[in-house]
């Protein structure tokens, strides 16, 4: 099968115009929103020393914070703002998707916007603003009628640079649930689809330099004062934004949004397999379905607690320990009442377990568990000062590491921070000893590696339950559609459908996976 | 003079600088000169003389500290300064045309912001350009950066009348032509002057330039008004300063006379 081929280009293809309608709409949005703030603010600036100093230093800080980063703390931001407007106005908005991220990128767009207009308009000769004043120009006609047409192209140079940033960086709003052409990369990640990442990619950078060039052409015309260059880079803009809203205006205007139920994943393969699996079981009881791919595990939550989306899997121990600070460890039974009981003053719903754990656990090759006779972490302990160790991003800073150093007194020679699909092939080829992986993982069978024991229990239950958004607690027809799923799927099913979303093929699609594992279970 | 002077400058003073005494430079230290209606005064001083700030003074391009400045009888302080401006024609010292503008553009633009209609300024455009000898065929639709230095300087010309003014500044106008071009641009603004009914004042600081197109001359050094007086006054002057401006023509005069044969064609 030649690579064009595969069937997944034509995938990717297909949910084209949803991703890059939307990536356009929150890139240009937040790029004009960026503009709409920044010139101003420039113009005001340009002569006031200290304000011009404060405002470029402000925008030069938040250059540094990283994309990622920057629309991250937009959401926690704005979940307090819209709880304030809601209580003291009685309106409240959504702080998920749209506006977290195009507030996050504007910010990101003021800098080159903000310097080249300063450096624009500084720049002009004095004698010309003086012979403004000397014709008889007000202060406001020499700005509109001199300045701003004189400094121009120095502006939309800046512009130019801020249009690239913001499209490059919208790839980054999809873990705060705004679907971008960020979707393929963060999905072709987690799946190992390389054909997504690659296609998200470039997806990205065509429709970067399209603009880009546009924005040049418009330059240049402005430069060497051709109107007719400037108008045909102007209706480039233009068809591009109509070429891609269009599909997205007519869709909406078709299906009502408010019926759907919004099906919310997190940034790993099993999250994806799942959600296109609860996706499926309602198509299947004939309800409309759509699903928020790649959300941060920090968003996904508060996104359901505030109604954003309306259903998505996560893990109790996940909850006990992230979401409410709990650090006392308890039996799994004892601590999926518990948390019931919690979500339930929340008006979250636990609709129940999945049936399998996807808990932390520390694994290493067989062979080399055997050779060093090590069962469990405490048979590992005395090897570990010899002994490096890998984890995913945030294992290191959890309490479950501190438990279980604690509990065992690990202390290792050595430890690093993985991408979570690297490291099974790192510690299968030995360069780490020891990861801190997922229990429900397929590489663990493929790479022929073992769990370790925790005879102590410093690390918590991690029970895949189903969580219900506070509007659809009472809401029979999902409920109903949901339940055929609960304690169907053991772990070996889990592992073998993350093996399988691994794969590099059409059949490792999360749909294709999906519906081989309702297929496996559904019979029970 | 049988008429009140169209443009007086009484005991006008001017500093700038540090808002503490030591920082301050004084740029025009109690001056009074006045100019009559249809009179050409040049300015003549050297760089730091003032004179740039005095003849600024009188459109408001910059505000008096001290004094008085009153413009057709009217007191400048008491004038709103754009509209002020909009009637006083005014030369910039390379042009200062537009860059973005056309000739025709850059001519308009007093008018234009005085509200005149279109068709009229398009034809009080044609009017300035013959009047400023450019052809309209061939300079109206440039912009100026496509112009020799002399077409710019006739264009400045052009600008600063198209409002009708009674009055024009014009400072420095010639200053970076080539002598011939300077020349000629010279004598064709002194027949605009005449013909026009003109009061101007131009600032040089080429005596030479100042006696062959002024009706008088007024001279500057350190922000004081030395003297001012026609060629004729100048030369009785006691001032060392006036008599040595005076001195380098005439030097030049004698010595090309020496140097050239007479011209026996004409």
């Amino acid at each position: 099968m030649s690579i064009l081929s595969d069937p997944r280009w034509s995938q990717a293809l297909g949910v084209l115009p949803d991703y890059l309608g939307n990536h356009v709409r929150v890139s240009l949005t937040a790029l004009a929103l960026g503009l709409a703030v920044s010139l101003p603010l420039a113009i005001v600036a340009r002569d006031r020393r200290w304000l011009r100093g404060a405002l470029l230093s402000l925008a030069s800080i938040v250059q540094t914070v990283p994309g990622l980063a920057l629309l991250a703390l937009f959401y926690p931001f704005l979940l307090v703002l819209a709880a304030v407007t809601l209580r003291w106005f009685g309106v409240g908005f959504s702080a998920f998707g749209f506006l977290p991220a195009v507030l996050a990128l504007a910010l990101y767009s003021m800098l080159p916007v903000l310097r080249n207009t300063i450096t624009g308009l500084n720049g002009i000769d004095p004698a010309i603003l003086e012979a403004a004043q000397g014709v008889g120009m007000t202060r406001r006609q020499s700005l509109f009628t001199v300045e701003l047409p004189l400094a121009l192209p120095v502006m939309m140079a800046g512009i130019r640079t801020a249009a690239v940033w913001v499209i490059g960086t919208a790839t980054l709003s999809t873990p705060i649930g705004q679907t971008s052409l960020g979707n393929y990369i963060f999905a072709g990640l987690q799946t190992q689809n390389w054909v997504f990442v690659l296609f998200g990619c470039v997806a990205a950078a065509v429709l970067a330099l399209a603009v880009d060039q546009l924005l040049a052409l418009i330059e240049s015309g402005l430069k060497s004062r051709k109107s007719a260059r400037t108008a045909l880079g102007g209706v480039g803009i233009a068809a591009l934004i109509a070429v891609t809203l269009v599909p997205q205006v007519a869709r909406f205007s078709i299906t009502p949004t408010s019926g759907t139920y919004i099906v919310g994943a997190k940034t790993f393969a099993e999250q994806y397999v799942l959600s296109a699996l609860i996706a499926q079981r309602l198509k299947a009881q004939g309800l409309s379905a759509s699903r928020r791919e790649g959300l941060g595990s920090n968003v996904v939550f508060d996104a359901l607690a505030s109604n954003d989306i309306d259903v998505y899997v996560d893990y109790s121990g996940t909850l006990w320990v992230n979401q409410f600070h709990r650090s006392d460890m308890k039996p799994r039974k004892e601590l999926l009442d518990d948390l019931k009981g919690i979500l339930a003053k929340q008006n979250i719903t636990l609709l129940g377990e999945l049936g399998f754990e996807n808990a932390y656990a520390l694994v290493m090759p067989r062979k080399r568990a055997e050779a060093l006779h090590i069962h469990s972490i405490a048979d590992l302990a005395p090897h570990a000062p010899t002994l490096s160790i890998a984890g995913d991003y945030e294992f290191f800073s959890r309490p479950e590491w501190a438990n279980l150093r604690k509990a065992y007194g690990l202390s290792f020679r050595m430890q690093r921070q993985m991408q979570p699909d690297f490291m099974y092939a790192a510690v299968a080829s030995g360069e780490v000893d020891v990861i801190a992986g997922y229990t429900s993982d397929g590489l663990i069978a493929k790479y022929d590696l073992v769990v370790l024991d925790d005879p102590k229990h410093a690390i918590p239950p991690y029970d895949a339950i189903l969580l219900l958004a506070p509007k659809r607690a009472n809401d029979m027809a999902l409920q109903a559609a949901l339940k055929p799923l609960l304690g169907k799927i053991d772990i070996a099913d889990m592992r073998e459908a993350n093996l399988r979303a691994s794969g590099n093929n059409a059949e490792s699609s999360p749909d294709a996976v999906a519906r081989w594992l309702w297929e496996k279970v559904s019979g029970r | 003079m049988p008429f009140p002077p169209l443009i007086a400058y009484s005991h006008v003073g001017k500093s700038f600088g540090g808002a503490r005494g030591s920082d301050r430079v004084v740029a025009v230290d109690d001056v009074s000169l006045e100019v009559a209606e249809g009179e050409f005064l040049a300015i003549v001083g050297g760089s730091g003389s003032g004179k740039t700030t005095l003849l600024r003074l009188a459109n408001r391009l910059i505000d008096a500290d001290r004094g008085t400045i009153t413009i057709e009888g009217e007191d400048v302080r008491a004038a709103d300064p754009v509209a002020l401006r909009r009637r006083i024609g005014y030369v910039f010292q390379s042009g200062g045309l537009f860059p973005h503008m056309s000739v025709a553009a850059n001519i308009g633009i007093t008018p234009k912001l005085l509200g005149t209609p279109p068709d009229e300024i398009a034809a009080r455009v044609d009017e300035l350009l013959a009047l400023v000898q450019l052809d309209r065929e061939r300079h109206r639709d440039r912009l100026p950066q496509a112009l020799s230095g002399g077409e710019r300087q006739r264009v400045g010309v052009a600008r600063a009348l198209a409002a009708s003014p009674r009055i024009v500044l014009m400072d420095e106008p010639f200053g970076a032509l080539d002598p011939l071009t300077r020349d000629a641009l010279g004598e064709d603004y002194r027949a605009l002057h005449r013909r026009l009914g003109l009061t101007t004042v131009m600032i040089t600081h080429d005596m030479t330039e100042a006696l062959l197109l002024a009706d008088r001359i007024a001279v500057m050094r350190a922000g004081r008004l030395l003297a001012s007086g026609t060629p004729l006054g100048l030369s009785q002057s006691r001032n060392d300063y006036v008599a040595e401006l005076l001195r380098t023509p005439r030097r030049q005069t004698e010595r090309l006379n020496a140097l050239l044969p007479r011209d026996t064609s004409a």
